[in-house]
């Protein structure tokens, strides 16, 4: 009967009516009479739980884990080197396009070197032709002037004799060819 | 008391809210003898039927990249690993799988005691002090055989003044068998108070003027609960971190 009163006393503290439950407690976890079962139940459930986390899951998850840090390391080890090979490539790119400008420029300068020397030659070539075009001109002009003070020779010749002989002399035609040539000359 | 509560009755106001908590076999009967299946038993076993299907069953793909379930799994994992190992250091990690298994029996036992009609072994003090007294023995016994008497310096606070030495040494020792004390009722009184006041708001849903304002009471209080749910297991989980703690490196 004191157990009873005692839980009379803990039902009126924590405000329950007995009347209708006279045989539970006021706290249901305080009548003692359970723990037994609560604790041997208890320690299957955990012992239950420990082997499946220790047995199965905790190795599976941590091997998964680790697992997936493992990737992500080699995954950012090979970013990592494929940059570098970006680099290098970029590097290589801009080397040959380097290269290849100053190949060009040598091109350029070579066709240039040759185009000039051609010009030069042609020049040259041009050159030599027009004076000895000159040459010959010069020549055909002074065989022109030549055989046109002959032909002025001839035409004042036959001009003075006529004149002598529309005068009323006798021409003498030797001295009036001499007498053009003098001044002719002159 | 108990003529008031009398008098609710009579208007149909009926408070129970600690029946929730009743052992009672879960076969029929009335007798609960020490290998009976109880309620209790049912919805631990239920805990550690939640434990499998998130931990085991979450994981069997063990994909690299994660399924929703198998998400949660490894979030469990990484939050109670993570909290072994910031607290107790490298040495700490073998006990891992321990405080795994509290954390896990905890917090599935808390979330599935909030289901309507269901039983909640973590409001038991026979559950929290069982798991209490399992932390503080094993702390204790753990301390004296990984130092020896040097786990006794837990108790000397040799940063102290000297005068001051053996009062602080009382202190810390009172301090230290409270211990599973705090530990064991801090769990059981928070989940306890929560899901009794919760049936309080359902008690006075019977008032049809207060109904409205019970429900939102019920409503509040249920997410409210919720997280008490998670806090409580992880309060528990992180001061079995601690106690750990001392017990590897003593010193303070």
């Amino acid at each position: 009967m004191a157990t009873n009163t005692q839980s009379d006393g803990l039902a009126d503290a924590v405000g329950v009516d007995m009347a209708e439950h006279a045989s539970t407690p006021g706290m249901p976890q305080l009548d003692f009479s359970h723990w037994g079962n609560q604790i041997f139940w208890l320690v299957l459930a955990l012992i239950a739980i420990y082997l499946i986390l220790s047995r199965v899951a905790l190795p599976r998850i941590g091997a998964v884990l680790a697992e997936r840090s493992g990737t992500i390391t080699n995954d950012l080890a090979a970013a990592e080197d494929l940059k570098a090979k970006a680099v290098e490539a970029e590097a290589a790119y801009n080397k040959a396009l380097v290269d290849a400008r100053a190949e060009a420029q040598n091109i350029v300068e070579r066709a240039k070197a040759e185009i000039k020397a051609d010009l030069d030659v042609a020049i040259a070539k041009a050159d030599a032709e027009i004076s000895a075009k000159a040459v010959e001109s010069e020549k055909a002009i002074a065989e022109i002037r030549t055989s046109a003070m002959e032909n002025v020779k001839i035409v004042a010749k036959d001009t003075a004799k006529e004149i002598v002989a529309a005068l009323g002399g006798k021409a003498d035609a030797k001295t009036i060819n001499a007498a053009i040539d003098a001044r002719l000359k002159g | 008391m108990a003529t008031e509560t009398h008098g609710a009755e009579e208007g149909g106001l009926v408070f129970h809210p600690m029946d929730q908590f009743i052992v009672e076999p879960f076969f029929g009967g009335t007798d609960v003898a020490w290998y009976t299946v109880t309620n209790a038993t049912v919805w631990s076993f239920l805990a550690v039927l939640a434990t499998f299907l998130l931990l085991v069953l979450g994981s069997s793909k063990r994909s690299v990249i994660p399924s929703r379930m198998q998400s949660v799994a490894e979030l469990a994992y990484g939050f109670v690993y993570k909290m072994v190992e910031d607290i107790c250091g490298k040495e700490g990690v073998k006990y891992f799988p321990y405080i795994m298994t509290l954390f896990m029996f905890i917090v599935c036992a808390n979330f599935l005691g909030l289901l309507p009609a269901s039983f909640t072994p973590t409001a038991h003090f026979a559950v929290t002090v069982v798991l209490a007294m399992a932390v503080f023995l094993t702390v204790t016994i753990l301390g004296f055989v990984k130092n020896g008497a040097a786990f006794l310096g837990l108790f000397w606070v040799a940063s102290a003044p000297l005068a001051l030495r053996p009062v602080l040494a009382v202190i810390e020792l009172i301090s230290y068998f409270v211990r599973p004390v705090s530990h064991s009722i801090r769990l059981a009184g928070n989940v306890m108070a929560g899901h009794a006041v919760i049936k309080v708001f359902a008690g006075f849903a019977a008032l049809t003027v207060v109904s409205p304002f019970a429900i939102l009471g019920i409503t509040a209080m249920y997410g409210l609960e919720v997280l008490v749910s998670f806090i409580q297991a992880y309060v528990f989980t992180i001061l079995t971190c601690v106690y750990l703690k001392d017990a590897l490196h003593p010193s303070h």
